[in-house]
């Protein structure tokens, strides 16, 4: 009885130790700070395009995998975050940013809402001009103001 | 009759706006427009597949409208896809050339010898690093070249009769007429 617990109690402490060995986290290959910052900062701004709506911060794609290394060597070099962004953009055309560039095919989507928004308000400011010119300037007739004051007196009694 | 016309307009844009959804139901949000078309071909110098001694670049296809092929023995579709190449190959209409995208030698040698080999050479990407020149994201991918090693067109996803005969072997004889 003794031995077995003796051994339940070695096999929990080698479970322990093994799953102490194996939790460690993943350490980055690269110790530069500032080049990691600037992969992290570019990765969370590109798309993972395997994944579409994922970025290649988040996404464990082999395509994005390889993209985050391109962009380490290409950061090593010391390339600019513009540079490196053009890089890709010549390559996987606008789509791979997460923000679209404001250029000629993407002018809609940026200024459409506001296009809207505009159109909608001007509507809006139309509708209620001719709103206020029906609802203003009408004086009760005597037989208006009558019924008025019946009502209101019909009310005071009850 | 005014303001009936009036009440109309909501409808009218609501028929709108369906008509828009409607159409981005067809719409292939897998295919993304390659900014490469038109733009010279990337160059390379990779190992070929038959010799890694040797080395295969675009420069040996000047001259010559070809196809390049992004394949790799481990993608799904490109099963689908490679009969359509060997038959393609069989019709001696336009060269094929292979880039084995982030492949094994031996599986990639194992696939060719069991399908056939549509290629007039393989060029092997061990790391995807021309991949990304070329900007692909998913293989099978293919781009025509024209004879003066500009990308003409990019297919995304694997060729098969019909974007072959409708799309691509037409652009293939325009080109080779030029």
């Amino acid at each position: 009885m003794i031995i077995s617990n003796f051994y339940r109690l070695a096999i929990i402490a080698f479970l322990m130790q093994w799953t102490l060995v194996h939790a460690q986290e993943a350490q980055p290959l690269q110790t530069n700070s500032a080049v990691e910052a600037q992969v992290q900062r570019l990765s969370e701004e590109l798309r993972c395009l395997v994944c579409q709506n994922q970025t290649l911060a988040d996404s464990h794609a082999g395509l994005a995998e390889d993209l985050k290394q391109e962009i380490r060597d290409m950061a090593n070099k010391g390339m600019t975050d513009q540079a490196i962004i053009d890089y890709l953009v010549a390559r996987y055309g606008d789509f791979v940013r997460y923000r679209p560039a404001l250029n000629s095919t993407t002018l809609i989507l940026w200024l459409g809402p506001f296009v809207l928004l505009l159109a909608g308000g001007i509507g809006l400011i139309f509708m209620l001009r001719r709103r206020q010119k029906i609802s203003t300037d009408q004086p009760l007739s005597n037989d208006e103001a009558r019924r008025v004051k019946e009502l209101l007196d019909l009310d005071r009694k009850a | 009759m005014k303001s009936v016309l009036r009440a109309l307009i909501p409808l009218a844009i609501f028929l709108a706006l369906v008509g828009f959804l409607f159409k981005g139901l067809f719409l292939n949000p897998k295919e993304i427009p390659s900014p490469l078309v038109g733009k010279p071909a990337p160059q390379f110098d990779l190992p070929r597949l038959d010799n890694p001694e040797a080395t295969f670049s675009p420069k040996e296809m000047l001259g010559k409208v070809w196809m390049l092929n992004a394949w790799a023995s481990w993608c799904p579709s490109c099963v689908e896809e490679h009969p359509v190449l060997v038959e393609l190959a069989k019709t001696g209409i336009v060269p094929i050339v292979g880039l084995d995208y982030k492949d094994t030698r031996p599986e990639a040698l194992q696939w060719l010898e069991k399908g056939g080999n549509p290629y007039v050479a393989v060029a092997v990407d061990a790391d995807g690093r021309v991949g990304i020149d070329y900007g692909v994201y998913g293989v099978p991918e293919t781009y025509v070249i024209d004879k003066s090693g500009l990308i003409a067109y990019k297919q995304t996803g694997p060729l098969n009769a019909r974007n072959l005969n409708e799309t691509i072997l037409p652009l293939v004889e325009k080109l080779q007429a030029q």
